[in-house]
């Protein structure tokens, strides 16, 4: 594990990256000191532009724009984390279960995560969020229900690669039960991979939550990327920094963690380097 | 003397930082003559396929050649620039690998394949490319060769395939010939032919060979020269009589003595006890279902009845696809056999679950054959050894302190217990998966060729302590392998597979003495190297 991380650290783009999203972490975590009266509050006069007083400028309704970037961020980060977090540990469960068990189970497992896979990701969390009532819950809940398929067939790939090992076998000979396989042998070696299909999953789950505030899907007592746009979307031709600024938020906020999500690929198997 | 094709002086290899030592070939000088076979031999390890690949240009990133030169056709190879190399490499120089399935494009027929090569060197138009991959595949023997050049890589067998990169090799007619352990991954009978025709063809061709190999026995049959490696150093070289027969450096008489020789050492008879494993007419048949129909199906054990008594090691000889492999599996339950019985210290467990095995597991134990895959790489030494007590209700505290004890049984160092797998060697690792079997104090051991991927010298070692261990703790052993030569060391009976079924099963005195199938007198002709171990046999003292 520590070669892996010299491995990162000697890809530039990837350490770039992590300052990125260091520096947005930091934003959230100071967000009560730097503006504690919060981002709903309204700041000032409406639609000024940026400058000393307000950094970002005001919104049509006079709300700080700074203020609003800055809890927007947390947002995204406690959605993104979250929605991949669970959409990795379900994933992984199917994508285990079809792998070791194969047979009827693989069949069963396999065409309902191809079901998840054929519907629109987005238009699937849209129907979700409705029918569960727009909250930060439940657009967790949307989003890893659309994210999981991918790491579910990934985790079944490396467990059908892996199943034929000669380790495996020896644990069968050992008398070791189906789950002591599943859980001590093969995800332990499925790992490396994991987490990095898993850290681009948090970049897509931003994107899907941004997606679905700007279509007020969001939670509306949350601020978000999202809802900011949304709101700043009217005025955008006599006010751009209302949309301008949460819009660089969330393409440095993406891009960075796929710049992260290859290097922690390309630290985990670096194999895929010297080709 | 004849014409001098190579000249390689002080050639120096050098590794990157941190690897085990700072050159992987040091000060390396061999001469390769016209119409001879130069064979550079050493274990894994120690730089001999490096030192082709440098000759061919071919070196791993961050691997360079530090010093020394390459002569071949009054060019320096080391200082030739990539274009240069890519001229010489297929036209002048030819080269044949280990693995033909992975040096094949799974993609291309062979024809074309072969057909490439002389559209990039030669200016023939495709008619007269067309005849000349035909001519060639058949000077290398290959049946129907117009067939073969339509054939692709996956539809011909392991030797056809390696006959296919030998007529691809040879296509420019070069000048030098490597071939990088042409045969290991070939069956002994095939590997004796294929021995044949690189011999058969650099003699009609003059072709210079350098020839790398791990085995005394193949550079016994095909040798001019013989050049030993010891970690990156040439420590002896001379032609192919005067270093086997009388090897001047130490290391060179180790490597010698630790080649099997093909005798049955004399051993004091088991006696017979209860049979502890049996096989009743065992059937396993793989179907191969396709879209229209049935398919094909392969008979991987055909009516299999074969019995392992106490305190007695049965030896399962036979080529790949013989079916020894399924036998060893079926008889430890790790696959379930169609029709048929396996009893284990007289009770039945050809078909119950995996669930109810588990008592029954205690009783048999087995030693893979990869000891870099059998081994979970993320499992420290100690958890490996202490998982099956574990498993079976001993307490961790007490499991781990009985694998600690094993560790020195197996003859590795206490300290070992709290590295991971990747630390070891290939012998290590070995010793290390053989302990995990005697954690559950089995009484029969299955060993699927539990020597194959280690070097001779770490062979002879394994072997040594697979049959103490035996012999200490009273087991029985069910010994599949390959290799003939292992098998009459370490085995009381031989079982000869092929096809699925034995073919023959005798103590091996009888069947080494007098064997009675075709087939096993076939596999004791293709022992790389039987005239020179039989030679050996006869002048060893008693």
């Amino acid at each position: 594990m520590r070669a892996a991380l010299k491995r990162f650290a000697r890809n530039r783009m990837a350490v770039l990256g992590a300052c990125v999203i260091g520096v947005v972490a930091l934003l959230t975590a100071l967000s009560p000191l730097l503006y504690p009266a919060g981002a709903f509050t309204l700041a000032g006069p409406p639609l000024q532009p940026p400058g000393m007083r307000y950094l970002l400028g005001t919104d049509a309704l006079g709300r700080d724009v700074a203020a609003g970037v800055v809890a927007g961020a947390r947002t995204s980060l406690l959605i993104g984390l979250s929605a991949a977090l669970s959409a990795v540990l379900f994933g992984s469960l199917i994508g285990a279960l079809a792998g070791y068990y194969r047979g009827a189970t693989d069949i069963v497992l396999m065409r309902l995560t191809e079901f998840f896979q054929t519907i629109p990701a987005f238009l699937l969390a849209m129907l979700l969020v409705v029918i569960l009532s727009p909250s930060v819950l439940s657009v967790i809940i949307a989003i890893s229900a659309v994210s999981w398929p991918g790491i579910a067939r990934l985790v079944r790939g490396e467990f059908v690669a892996l199943g034929g090992r000669e380790f495996v076998l020896a644990s069968i000979g050992l008398g070791a039960s189906g789950p002591r396989i599943i859980f001590r042998h093969l995800l332990p070696n499925c790992v490396s991979a994991i987490i990095a299909v898993g850290s681009l999953l948090v970049a897509s789950a931003i994107l899907l939550e941004s997606g679905l505030a700007f279509l007020g899907l969001g939670d509306p007592n949350v601020m978000s990327w999202g809802l900011l746009i949304s709101a700043g979307r009217v005025t955008l031709r006599s006010a751009w920094w209302v949309c301008t600024f949460p819009g660089i938020a969330i393409l440095l906020t993406v891009l960075s963690i796929n710049l992260i999500g290859d290097g922690l690929n390309e630290a985990l198997n670096p194999r895929l380097r010297e080709r | 003397m004849s014409d001098v094709v190579l000249d390689i002086a002080n050639l120096t290899i050098g590794l990157p930082p941190g690897a085990d030592r700072a050159a992987a070939v040091q000060g390396m000088n061999l001469m390769l003559r016209a119409g001879e076979v130069t064979c550079l031999v050493g274990e894994s390890g120690s730089g001999k396929s490096l030192a082709a690949r440098a000759v061919l240009g071919l070196l791993p990133p961050r691997v360079g050649v530090t010093a020394g030169s390459i002569m071949f056709e009054g060019q320096d190879l080391t200082k030739a620039t990539p274009a240069q190399l890519a001229k010489i490499r297929g036209a002048r120089i030819g080269m044949i690998f280990q693995e033909p399935m992975t040096a094949l494009n799974p993609l291309h027929s062979i024809g074309r394949q072969i057909e490439e090569v002389l559209s990039i060197h030669t200016s023939l138009d495709r008619r007269a490319r067309r005849e000349k991959v035909v001519a060639l595949l058949a000077d290398v023997h290959l049946p129907e060769p117009a067939r073969i050049a339509r054939s692709f890589p996956h539809q011909l067998s392991g030797g056809q395939r390696q006959r296919a990169m030998i007529a691809m090799a040879l296509a420019l007619d070069p000048k030098l010939l490597i071939a990088d352990e042409p045969t290991t991954a070939l069956d002994v009978t095939t590997q004796a032919q294929i021995l044949h025709l690189i011999h058969e063809l650099q003699r009609s061709h003059g072709t210079a060979v350098l020839f790398i190999t791990h085995d005394f026995g193949v550079v016994a049959d095909i040798a001019d020269q013989v050049a030993v490696l010891q970690r990156g150093v040439l420590v002896e070289a001379g032609p192919r009589d005067a270093v086997l027969n009388d090897p001047q450096h130490a290391y060179t008489q180790a490597l010698l003595a630790a080649v099997p020789r093909l005798v049955v050492p004399q051993r004091a008879p088991t006696e017979p006890g209860i049979v502890m494993l049996e096989s009743i007419k065992a059937r396993k048949e793989y179907r191969q279902r396709s879209l229209f129909g049935r398919g094909r199906s392969t008979v991987a054990l055909d009516a299999v009845s074969v019995t392992l008594r106490r305190g007695e090691t049965l030896g399962l000889v036979g080529e790949s696809g013989s079916g020894k492999s399924t036998l060893a599996r079926a008889m430890t339950r790790l696959l379930t056999i169609d029709s048929g019985d396996i009893v284990l210290d007289g009770d039945e467990i050809t078909r119950i679950p995996q669930r109810l095995m588990r008592p029954h597991r205690q009783k048999i134990q087995m030693i893979f054959q990869d000891p870099y895959a059998s081994l979970n790489p993320r499992q420290r030494i100690v958890d490996v050894i202490a998982e099956g007590p574990i498993i079976h209700g001993l307490p961790p505290a007490e499991a781990e302190a009985r694998a600690r004890e094993l560790l020195g049984l197996v003859g590795l160092d206490p300290s070992a217990a709290d590295r991971y797998p990747h630390e070891f060697s290939g012998g290590q690792r070995q010793r290390i998966g053989i302990a995990r079997a005697l954690a559950l104090r089995p009484q029969v051991l299955v060993a699927d060729e539990p020597v194959s991927a280690l070097d001779v010298s770490v062979q002879a070692q394994v072997l040594a302590l697979l049959a103490d261990i035996k012999a200490r703790l009273q087991l029985s052993l069910l010994f599949v392998t390959h290799d003939l030569r292992v098998a009459l060391q370490i085995c009381d009976r031989i079982a000869v597979m092929r096809h699925g079924a034995i073919v023959e099963l005798a103590d091996t005195a009888d069947i080494y003495h007098s064997p009675q199938h075709p087939y096993t007198k076939a596999l004791f002709a293709a022992v790389p190297g039987a005239a020179w171990l039989q030679k050996e046999a006869a002048h060893a003292p008693p």
